[in-house]
């Protein structure tokens, strides 16, 4: 009986400290990324004056991309705290999660990384009563190509380079194609690791979509939501890819910027051809989407982005995500919410909260359509 | 354990005869219950193999691929394609190497506890090891992920070296230790725990007579181990590591936080790279459309059939030793 007890205590000390351990490890292993939060708290808490909640009431829901969850987070978070009574719920799941839950009819209004496909359109006809699902461009943000070469501060590179880096023709990190974008630098003769997303993602659509158009002889693959390329390694998630660039020695990646900047990785400068080097930033970010094109009819404001863009200080390897509503035939009780939530959302003050945040607002003459658009939805 | 079942039995049946005189009533409603449960278990078993199979179909009649041969997962996709070679390969490959390295190692400690520790320690020791069986695998990819794969770039470079000749352990892609390797061991220290506790229960239960006999003959301690030990407990140790080996193959979590997925089948197994089915079943299921998710069931289906074949060998051979440790015993 002693001897049992003894060794109960004894079980109970190591499970402690399996335990003590375990949780060690976790907090390693979440990566934090409420940065961007905490930035949000101390910047813009809005004039009430800037939220009109007229008719707006009740809860409204929505759901889709994981890209634009953290500003869509900080605009209900001011938004909730303007007008008392509402409830917005905006579920970050994925773009096609959201368009399908969006064409059921369950959300009032769906976030998704690419423009909705024709079919999708004529699905969501079901839906808008009279309408059809359309696209609003509400907020950019550019890819970041994190990097992880010890010695190396600042990187120079350009669409080609980088596609023979991910495509596995370019194997160090001192190799002449590189040295020649970075007159000065000394660069290590590291191999290099290049990381891409294991699961399918709008991300690696952006950058391969990018790597076509800025580099079509470089880039033979079709841009997919799926890595075509071989070689590489993949990790699962954003943050995932960013957790390993961070780990590993010779490491590059790609990810929406807010997981550089939370981590405090280094991401590469884009050599587009203008006078000097684009830094990832949402400003220049937001230079890049200026160019962009409206692709979408009638109230559809799809953008067609351009990847080649030479302006200074445009950084060309952008993302846009989407706010999806129905023109005409929205649901009645939460029109007025969804009208006010948005408006909101595309007003100054709504697109200040993105440039505080390392997301990249919609250039204003494709936003004052966005305004117009949301005013005239029914 | 396996192999003392038949002992227990032969005495079952006098306690079930004064138990019957207790009442009948009783007697009727537990052989009911237990009839039942035995019924059920049947019942959910046949349950999830009819659903798998019935999804499964639905899959399998559209694939443009080559269920068995295509080097690629895109069952969302339209036209869908998928191929589940890239997944048993990685399976398969992961298990032996876990296997390799853990049963002799458990075998190891079964025996340390059990006959050559002194008692004192051979209790602590044997809790340590069943605790290791209570850490949930999340923990074991997040410490695999964290700890495990940068303290192993040192050991591959090392087996690359001076092994690399063996064309298993040649290195030809850079990257991190995220491999089938580095899986392997991870596997190997998670089955550790149920391969070692039911060895040791197994050489516990050698007859005190056959070791005291080899002893009086003059054996070592060595030779009373590789005389009587061992081949009394060669069944048990054997369902032992089938017991390891399920685990294995179905381990989902700890590989799919660890291993770097790709659609590649290479026989140097310290590259990054490869999948399995339990991995890729929960790396696909969350974005996967309807028809996805019957693509990822069929490729449970396989790994369900795999499971079965290998518990299947594995009463095999305990059923052709039972003869021999049933005499020792």
């Amino acid at each position: 009986m002693k001897l049992q007890r003894k060794n109960m205590l004894r079980a109970s000390a190591l499970g402690a400290l399996v335990v003590s351990g375990a949780l060690v490890l976790t907090a390693c292993g979440s990566d934090d990324n409420t940065k961007t939060g905490d930035g949000a708290s101390k910047a813009a808490a809005p004039a009430a004056g800037d939220i009109k909640c007229d008719g707006a009431k009740g809860k409204l829901l929505a759901s889709g991309s994981s890209a634009q969850k953290n500003a869509v987070e900080l605009w209900i978070k001011n938004y909730m705290a303007a007008c008392s009574g509402v409830e917005v719920n905006y579920k970050s799941s994925s773009s096609g999660e959201g368009i399908v839950a969006f064409n059921q009819g369950t959300v009032g209004f769906a976030g998704s990384d690419s423009a909705l496909k024709p079919e999708q359109i004529e699905e969501s006809k079901k839906i808008c009563t009279g309408g059809q699902g359309i696209d609003l461009p509400m907020v950019g943000g550019p890819v970041a190509l994190g990097f992880n070469v010890a010695g190396v501060d600042k990187l120079n590179l350009d669409a080609a380079t980088i596609a023979n880096i991910f495509n596995d023709k370019i194997k160090k990190w001192d190799d002449e194609a590189i040295k020649k974008l970075n007159p000065g630098v000394t660069l290590p003769s590291t191999a290099i690791q290049a990381f891409h997303r294991s699961d399918d993602s709008g991300t690696t659509e952006n950058v391969t979509k990018y790597l076509k158009a800025a580099a079509p002889d470089a880039w033979p693959h079709e841009a997919a939501k799926k890595w075509a390329a071989p070689g590489g390694q993949a990790a699962s998630g954003s943050a995932g890819v960013a957790a390993q660039v961070k780990q590993v020695d010779g490491a590059i990646g790609y990810f929406e910027l807010s997981f550089a900047s939370a981590q405090g990785i280094k991401t590469v400068d884009l050599n587009t051809g203008a006078a000097a080097p684009v830094a990832a930033t949402g400003e220049n970010a937001s230079k890049a989407i200026a160019a962009a094109k409206v692709s979408g009819t009638g109230s559809d404001l799809a953008l067609k982005l351009d990847y080649t863009t030479k302006a200074e200080g445009a950084y060309p390897l952008v993302l846009v995500t989407y706010e999806i509503v129905c023109d005409k035939g929205n649901k009645a009780d939460t029109l007025p919410t969804v009208k006010s939530f948005l408006s909101y959302a595309a007003s100054d003050a709504g697109q200040k909260v993105l440039l505080e945040n390392g997301y990249a607002p919609i250039p204003a003459e494709i936003n004052a359509k966005v305004r117009e658009t949301i005013n005239s939805l029914g | 354990m396996a192999s003392t079942t038949p002992t227990q039995i032969d005495t079952a049946p006098p306690v079930a005869k004064s138990g019957r005189s207790t009442g009948r009533a009783g007697d009727k409603i537990f052989a009911g219950l237990s009839k039942g449960s035995g019924i059920l278990l049947l019942v959910i078993m046949a349950s999830i193999a009819a659903f798998l199979t019935y999804r499964a179909t639905i899959a399998l009649s559209e694939n443009e691929g080559n269920f068995l041969t295509t080097f690629d997962w895109n069952a969302s996709a339209n036209p869908p394609v998928f191929g589940i070679a890239v997944l048993l390969f990685g399976t398969v490959v992961s298990s032996i190497i876990a296997m390799a390295i853990a049963v002799p190692i458990a075998v190891g400690i079964a025996l340390f506890i059990s006959h050559y520790a002194p008692r004192r320690l051979a209790a602590p020791i044997a809790y340590v090891v069943d605790l290791l069986a209570a850490v949930p695998s999340i923990i074991y990819g997040i410490w695999g992920a964290l700890f495990l794969v940068p303290q192993l770039n040192g050991l591959n470079l090392w087996l690359d070296e001076y092994l690399g000749w063996t064309y298993v352990f040649d290195k030809t892609q850079v990257g991190v230790a995220r491999s089938l390797f580095t899986v392997g061991i991870l596997l190997a220290i998670m089955i550790l725990p149920i391969v070692t506790s039911v060895s040791r229960e197994v050489f516990l239960q050698v007859p005190r007579m056959n070791e005291e006999a080899a002893l009086a003959l003059g054996a070592t301690r060595w030779e009373v181990i590789r005389m009587s030990v061992l081949p009394f407990g060669r069944s048990g140790v054997i369902s032992a590591s089938m017991l390891g080996l399920g685990r294995a193959l179905g381990e989902t979590m700890a590989v799919a936080t660890v291993l770097s997925p790709s659609f590649l089948i290479s026989g140097h197994i310290l590259n990054p790279g490869g999948g399995t089915f339990a991995q890729n079943i929960a790396a696909k299921f969350d974005e996967a459309n309807e028809f996805g998710r019957d693509a990822l069931i069929a490729s449970g289906l396989v790994l369900f059939l795999l499971t079965l074949l290998v518990n299947g060998a594995a009463r095999l051979i305990i059923a052709r030793r039972k003869d021999f440790s049933g005499a020792n015993a």
